[in-house]
This record gives C-alpha cells, structure tokens and sequence, in this order.
C-alpha cells in the first residue's frame, strides 16, 4: 500500500480478493491517521477498537468463504452530526459533547452492511453552520493542501480526512454547500444527492427541507460506488423517494460527456468570483467541449443576493426549530444552576451553543414570528417555488449546469470567521441545488499558482445523478490523462 | 337590559390508535411511567417523524360524523414553545391547512333549534406530562402520553347558553364513540375541552371580547365554568364595568369553583407557526373518503330515529339510549335475544343505569350478558319470579354473575304458585290481622291492598300476587 490515495473499489476489490485483510488496511489508516491528525484535525473520535473488531469479522467472513459487501474492509470516516450507534456524536457542539446515540443513521446502517469499516468522526462546524469548520466547539481543522488554511465546512473534517488520505471515504452532508465547498477546498471528490435519496434518518438536522447526506471521496468512480450503498427509499424518513434507484451509475459509461448539452450560467462568473477560479473553470468547459460536449452560455437570470437571502432565511427559520430539542431536559448538555425549568432551558442553551449557532437562531426565530412571516419565511418559500420552476426550464433544454463550486480558494484559519456576511457568500454557487433539491457534485479541476485546489460543480436535474457522475468520471478520467 | 351568552368549544379527542402518532410506541393508558417512549417520541437527535396512516382514517372518519368537508391535501406544521413536556420544542400540528373544515351538528335543546358549526378538525400530537412532587423541589416528566395522536375541533361561536355547550359536548363525545374515533374518557383526558365565551346585549350583531376557559375534565365542570364566567361576565357589563373583561385565557378551579386569570392576550405567545419540511403533505383521494364514509357505522341521531320507530320508545328512553352507545348496543342486543323492546328499555334505563352509577362501572363495560337479562325479563313476564325478585335477580347478576336461572335457584326466589302453600299464609294474615280484617268486611276496600302487602312480606316477596288476591278474597267472602 505504497500510493497515498487507495480507493474504495480497489479496497474491497483487494480485501474480497485476499491480497491484503481488512485488518491490514484498517491498521494502516488508523497508524495514519495518529501520525497526521494532529496536524490536520479531521477527527473528533477515533474508533479503533470497534473498526479492527469489525475488519476481523469481514476477514472471518472471507475466510469461511462467505461472501462480502461492496466496501468489505473500506474505512469510512462519518461527519460527528450523523448518528452512530454506541459512539459519541457531537455535531461539534458542546451541547452534545457526551451525546451517545442509541441507533445507526441509516446511511451507517447500510455502509455496515456493505461490510464497510467506521473508523471515526469527523470535525465540522458546531451543527454545520458554517462554512470553514472554525465554529466547531472542540478544534481547528486544517487543509492538507496548505495548514495555515481551512478545509472549507461545513463537512471540514470529512474532506480534510480524504484529503490526507487518513481515508479513502467519508460521508458529509450538505444544505447549502457543505459537502461540495469543502471538497472544492481539499481536493476531493463531493456529492450532495437528489434531495430524498438518502435517507435523512440520524442526521441531526440543521433544514430538513434541505438536508442531504453524501460521499466525498478519491475519486468519481468511489462517489459513484459509496452513492449506490447509501441511497434508497427508507420507510424511516418520510421525505425519502421511493421507485428504482440506478445500482451502477457508470455502466456503458465509455461514450461520457460525447452529445451532453452543458448550460454554463453566464450570472456565476461575476467580478465576485476569484481570478483563478474563473481561469480554471474555463479551461475545464474547453476541455468538455473538447470531450464533445455541447456547451452553451446562458442567463439563468436568478439574483446571487436574493439566493443567498431565501437561502439564509429557510436555514436560520427551520434550524431555529430543529434546534429546539435541545433543552437541557432529556439529553445533551444541562446547566448546573437554576432556580426553575424556564432558567434551566435558557442557561443550558447560553452556555452550550456557540456564537454562530445563537446568530442563526436569534434570526430564525425573528424570520418566523408571526409579524415577519410573511416579509422573510413566505417570501423566501415563493422564491425558492421560482427558482425549482427555473431550473425546470433550464433542465428541459440541458443535461447539465456547469460553473465553479466557490466562488473563492481556500482562506486562511481566522481570515473570515468574524464575518458572517462574507462566509454565507460561499454557499452562492451551492445553495441553489440545495433550494431546488438538485444533485450537484463537485469534482477537483485544476490548482491555483500556490497549488490550492479548485472544484468544478456540476449540478443535474432531479435524479440527474447518473449524468453527473458519467461526466465528472469522463472528465476526471481526462485530467488523469494530462498528469501521466 | 338582557344579555346572550355565546360560546364556542375546542375539543381535543385522543385517536384509538395502538401506536403512537409518528412512532411505534404504544398509546396505552398508564403503563409505567416513560415505558411506552422511544428515541422518536423523546425527540433524540436525528430521529424521525413517519405518520401513523390510522390517524388520518380516524380524523377523515371524524369529519365525515360531523359533516365536514375532507381536505384532500392538508399539511403537517410545527409549534413552536419551549415547555418540559414537549421534548422536540415544537408540537407537529395542522395550522392553515387543516384536513377538516365546515362541518355541523344540529340538535334540539330546551326548545331551540341549534346548528352548532364546526369550523375545523386537524390533526396534532400531545405532549407529555409533568409530574409536581409534593415536598421536593423538583417536577418529574412523564413521556408516555408524548405522541398519542389527537384531533382538535373547533367549533364556531354558535352556542348560547351552558346547557347547549353541554349537550353539543354529549352528542359530540357519543359521535365519537359511535364511530370509535376516540374512547372519550374525559376522566383519563382522553377528551378535552375548553371553552370560550362571551356576552353581547340581546339585538347586538358583533361579538364582546371573549374568555378562554382551560382545564374543564367533566360534563358538570364544563356547566359550572360557563355558569360562573356567564355570571362573571353579565355582572361586569350590568354595572358598566364591561372594559374590565380582556382577551385573556382563564383556569376553571374546580375545587374552588371559580376561574382564575392564567394570561391575557399581550402575554400569549408566538408559536412561529410553519410548515414541517420532516413530513409530506397528507394525500387522501376520493375513494379512500367513500370507503371510510362506508365504514361510519350509524350515528346517535339516526339510531334515535330507528328506536323510536322501529321499536315505538318514547323520545326520552330513546334519547337517554342513544346518548351512550355502549348502552343502546346492549338494548338492542337484549331485544335481539327476544326480549320485548318496552321491558328491555325500562330494564336498561332503570336498574341497569342506577347498577352503573352506583358502582361507577363504564357503560363500556356493563357486566351483564344480553342474553341474561333477556331470560330474566322473559322469567318475570311469565310469572315464574316477581318483579321485586326480578331486581333482586338483576342486582346478583350485575355484581357477581351467573345466570338467572342459578340464582334464583340459589335464593329460591321462585314464585310461590301453589294454591295450598298460599292458603296456609292467607289464612295465619286472616288470623293475625282481625283489624284489617274488619275494616275490609266493613267496606273498607283499601284494607285488602294492606293484607296482600302482609302475606307478600310473609313470603319474602315471592308468592303469586294475584293468586294471593284471588284467595284472600275468597277467604274473606
């Protein structure tokens, strides 16, 4: 295991084919990840224990000739705000600092089943809100391209983890950005689904009308494997679609991007999107014309402000809600000193929540009461019905939107996170998937002059993901091409 | 000047549902305190709602007894307050789009005619339970009731006096339990109801401020809050004192017997009312209305119709059956065993209600078998036991059981019927009785009536009446 970034396919290929143990693979991730994460920060729990226990049962598996799952013996590492039985799970919160679930997220259910191994939990910020994982309650994590910058979030952990090559999966998730601003920033491959492909169920959620759990990972090709383990209708969450889903999203994948018509949206590259981006992002269109791809330039004629400001409101409205539960009453965090039941909720939620998550909350409960209702909540839900319809239109004429993931490179640990203003910009390219439940995935396209990675979005109607990932693989595929 | 009182009702009546609203947790009453609680109802993060698909047959099944329109889509949103009992912070409900609207009941009620509308019916989740203890200083939380499924009906302003809330609350509670929509037992609060109320000089159009009144757990109490704040109310506006009546919420003490001021309209909160993005909208199509439509079983107005007609019993025997279905199942089963409608219903009216309220045993569990009382109505018919044995009958089969026939074996309360039997006591009366007896020789008829009463008592109730008569009289020439 010489090469730093060994795939999941070449994993479970390797472990079900006996040319090394799932015990082997799991030690070796786990011996890198206690020399790197100190450094890096991806981890808030390391699960070594119940990880090798796990990795000796699938190599007892395939010793007794019984046969294994897609991902026998591939370490995932799982952002700390989806549930994981028996183990810790703190949304980077002090508020859940001992919270231990009893029950598996769906999603870790069916990694397990695949014989995956959880080896950890990884940092983000404090309930995902935020944009650079500062605002986790326990500690920085840094960018393995460049330590003095962030890793993006909120799923900082989970993509600064794959970056270092601590492991070659981990799962994030993303309501406006989450997944695909971060793998933008290290360099990894990241997807956020359809909104109802992957069952909700265990992720602690910020806008559940938003929300969406999703792979980031090495490779297109490993996206689209961990994508088939963990989507699927479950009776668990209500908003989960049901009907056949793809179980191979790069089979007959040889023609690629050949006859696709791209939408490249002439309204993300304003003078607000960084120089070197843009330069990227362009020679990336050239190279998909250059793949045979149709590519037109088109006004999607949507505000970038108004985005954000729907956006925001839906976020701040439904997670002042979400956060509600916690109380101090039945789990989480308790205040020592109170005199009554209403000082008891006030204290423990003064004392636990973070700065940024009391800003959200403050200004969701302000969009939702009931003389700003209709000024914030309906005008933001109207919107968002205009864009869905937008979209509709643009998607009846193409197969995909093409544009650059973040509209800047990664920053430097402290630069912005004082300025909520700036750092909700960099949800404007991915926010809009998430209002319209669209599948987006960010693919890396190229590195700035200081070497910093850049991601290229591409965003797909709904349950468009196996045109998404047929041409990020072909173009991925293209640029590995270039390097040799 | 006179005054009109108008009042209005919510209601919130618990679904017979076995699980929970949106988990799997059971909905049965008073299990250990936090047994019937899961990682869903306790709102752990990350958990789930997932609608109990029962509740909205139930709810359609609700409209559709009180005449209302079925939204074929309606909505699920949250309610926000922070309160221990409520562990998501946010109680799941129906807010602008509920799955009931415009429905009515009309009824008859101390000789107006009353069409109370109802303006919704939605869907909502209950909260837990605090638990104050005595001498700590501490308050428990009990999750159980956390989840059960409730509707809550509003109604329209359109009642205008007490007794008409009352009744409606009668008919309405007999609706539901006609339909087995809910089990009604305002005792366990599994029915609900506050009140709200306000007074307007007869002739005025608009509406005075109104009172909410919370915390009512009976018909009696429902009666006596609304006499009290009616009285509360006209005695402020007769003494033009009317500003000092508010939009406010009041608690009925019921052990004080008077309401107290809980919070006024500027202390109300806002509950940030907006849609649950966890759940979909509630879908149900017109077939799915006709086939629950279908399964309505008949109403308390209709049977009430049907008994009078059918079985010719008078509009209060009628009314009192009716009113209580458990009751009217058990007439009408009794009848079906081939008991005589009129007997049946004087049998179930009179010994079997006073059995019932005596003993404080529901209607729902009447401890008699219909056949049982059949036999025992057919045994007094045919003369084989009196009538006081009858109720002497009815009295063991009620509290211990068995069948009439045991005990009247047991107790021998067989009608005495052998003439040489009866002879023997008239004939100890005649001799022990010469006042009476002369008194009857001497024309006073009303002698007799007291000489029969002795030898009835002689035989502990148990000779033949009109044998004894006919004896006597013999005896007497």
């Amino acid at each position: 295991m010489s090469s730093d970034f060994i795939s999941a396919g070449r994993i479970s290929r390797g472990v079900a084919g006996k040319s090394f143990s799932a015990v082997e693979i799991t030690e070796s991730h786990i011996s890198k990840i206690k020399a790197n994460d100190e450094k890096i920060g991806a981890f808030l729990t390391l699960c070594e224990e119940d990880a090798l226990a796990q990795a000796r049962a699938i190599d007892k598996k395939i010793s007794e000739g019984r046969p294994v799952g897609k991902l026998a013996g591939v370490p995932v590492a799982i952002k700390d705000n989806i549930c994981t039985d028996g183990i810790r799970t703190t949304c980077a919160s002090k508020m859940l600092e001992d919270f231990i679930p009893p029950y598996n997220a769906t999603v870790v259910e069916k990694l397990l089943e695949e014989d995956a191994v959880i080896i950890g939990k990884t940092n983000m910020d404090e309930f995902a809100m935020g944009s650079s994982t500062e605002t986790s309650a326990f500690r920085i994590t840094r960018n393995p391209h460049d330590a003095s910058r962030v890793p993006g979030g909120s799923s900082g952990g989970s993509a600064a983890a794959v970056a270092a090559g601590m492991v070659p999966v981990s799962l994030g998730t993303d309501t406006g950005g989450s997944i695909r601003q971060p793998a933008a920033f290290c360099g990894v491959v990241g997807m956020k689904p359809t909104y109802g492909t992957v069952s909700r169920y265990g992720l602690i959620g910020l806008a559940s009308s938003m929300d969406q759990i999703g792979p980031l990972t090495v490779s297109v090709e490993d996206c689209a494997l961990v994508l088939e383990v963990i989507q699927g209708y479950d009776k668990k969450d209500s908003t989960s679609c049901c009907g056949e889903y793809d179980k191979d999203y790069l089979s007959g994948s040889t023609e690629g991007i050949r006859g696709m018509k791209i939408c490249i949206p002439e309204d993300f590259f304003t003078e607000s999107l960084d120089e070197e981006t843009a330069f990227a992002i362009n020679e990336s269109i050239r190279r998909f014309e250059h793949l045979g791809a149709e590519i037109e330039k088109v006004s999607l004629s949507i505000d970038h402000s108004d985005i954000l400001s729907a956006y925001n409101v839906l976020v701040c409205a439904e997670a002042s809600s979400n956060l509600g539960r916690y109380d101090g009453i039945c789990y989480g965090y308790r205040a020592k000193e109170y005199e009554n039941t209403d000082e008891l909720i006030e204290k423990s939620r003064s004392e636990a929540f973070g700065d940024e998550v009391k800003r959200e909350i403050i200004l969701g409960t302000y969009f939702l009461s009931s003389s700003n209702y209709d000024r914030y909540y309906s005008r933001a839900v109207k919107y968002r019905t205009a864009l869905k319809r937008r979209f509709a239109e643009i998607f009846s004429r193409y197969d995909l939107i093409l544009g650059p993931t973040a509209p800047v490179l990664p920053f430097r640990i402290g630069e912005w996170v004082n300025d909520p203003v700036k750092m909700n910009q960099m949800d404007m390219y991915t926010a809009p998937a998430n209002l319209a439940g669209l599948p987006a995935l960010s693919v890396p396209c190229g590195t700035s002059r200081a070497g910093l990675p850049i991601g290229l979005q591409l965003i797909g109607p709904h349950h468009g993901e196996r045109a998404i990932l047929q041409a990020a693989y072909a173009f991925e595929q293209d640029m590995h091409k270039e390097v040799i | 000047m006179s005054f009109e009182t108008i009042i209005g009702l919510e209601i919130h009546a618990e679904l017979n549902t076995k699980s929970k609203i949106f988990c799997g947790c059971s909905t049965e009453f008073a299990s250990e305190p936090n047994a019937n609680t899961c990682p869903v109802c306790l709102a752990y993060p990350g958990t789930l709602p997932v609608l109990n698909e029962r509740v909205v047959d139930l709810a359609v099944k609700a409209g559709l007894a009180l005449n209302c329109k079925i939204n074929h889509v309606s909505k699920f949103d949250r309610k926000n307050y922070f309160y221990p009992d409520l562990p998501k912070a946010y109680q799941i409900s129906q807010f602008d789009l509920p799955i009931c609207t415009d429905g009515a009941v009309e009824f008859e009620c101390a000789g107006r005619h009353v069409r109370v509308r109802i303006n919704r019916i939605h869907i909502e989740e209950d909260a837990g339970k605090l638990v104050h203890m005595e001498d700590e200083p501490y308050t428990l939380v009990d999750y159980n009731r956390a989840g059960i499924p409730l509707i809550e009906i509003v109604t329209e302003p359109d009642m205008r006096s007490p007794l008409e809330a009352v009744t409606f609350l009668r008919i309405l509670k007999s609706i539901l339990e006609y339909g087995e929509i809910s089990d009604c037992r305002m005792e366990q609060g599994s029915l609900r109801c506050d009140a709200n109320i306000s007074i307007r000089p007869v002739g005025q159009k608009e509406f005075n401020t109104k009172v909410e009144l919370k915390n009512i757990n009976s018909f009696r109490e429902l009666q006596k809050a609304l006499e009290k704040e009616e009285k509360r109310q006209v005695e402020l506006y007769r003494f033009d004192e009317g500003h000092k009546i508010v939009q406010e919420t009041r608690r009925w003490d019921s052990a004080k017997g008077r309401t107290i001021s809980m919070r006024t309209k500027e202390e109300a909160q806002d509950y940030r009312y907006f849609p649950d993005s966890d759940l979909v909208p509630v879908v149900i199509d017109e077939p799915a209305v006709a086939e629950i439509k279908n399964s309505l079983p008949e109403l308390p107005m209709e049977k009430y119709r049907r008994f009078t007609e059918e079985y010719k019993l008078s509009a209060d025997d009628a009314d009192i059956l009716t009113g209580d279905r458990y009751l009217s199942e058990f007439f009408e089963d009794t009848v079906r065993e081939g008991a005589a409608p009129k007997a049946a219903a004087n049998w179930v009216l009179g010994d079997m209600l006073r059995m019932l309220n005596e003993s404080g045993i529901p209607s729902r569990e009447i401890p008699v078998e219909p056949i049982r009382l059949c036999r025992l109505i057919s045994m007094v018919e045919a003369g084989k036991i009196s009538n006081t044995a009858g109720k002497e009958v009815f009295k063991e089969m009620f509290t211990s059981g068995g069948t009439p026939e045991e005990i009247v074996e047991k107790k021998g309360l067989a009608q005495i019927s052998s003439e040489d039997a009866l002879l023997e006591m008239v004939k100890k009366v005649i001799e022990e009785n010469p006042k009476s007896v002369s008194d009857y020789r001497n024309g006073k008829t009303k002698a007799m009536g007291y000489l029969v009463g002795q030898v009835m008592k002689a035989s502990r109730g148990r000779a033949n009446p009109a044998m004894v008569n006919e004896l006597l009289m013999k005896e007497l020439g």
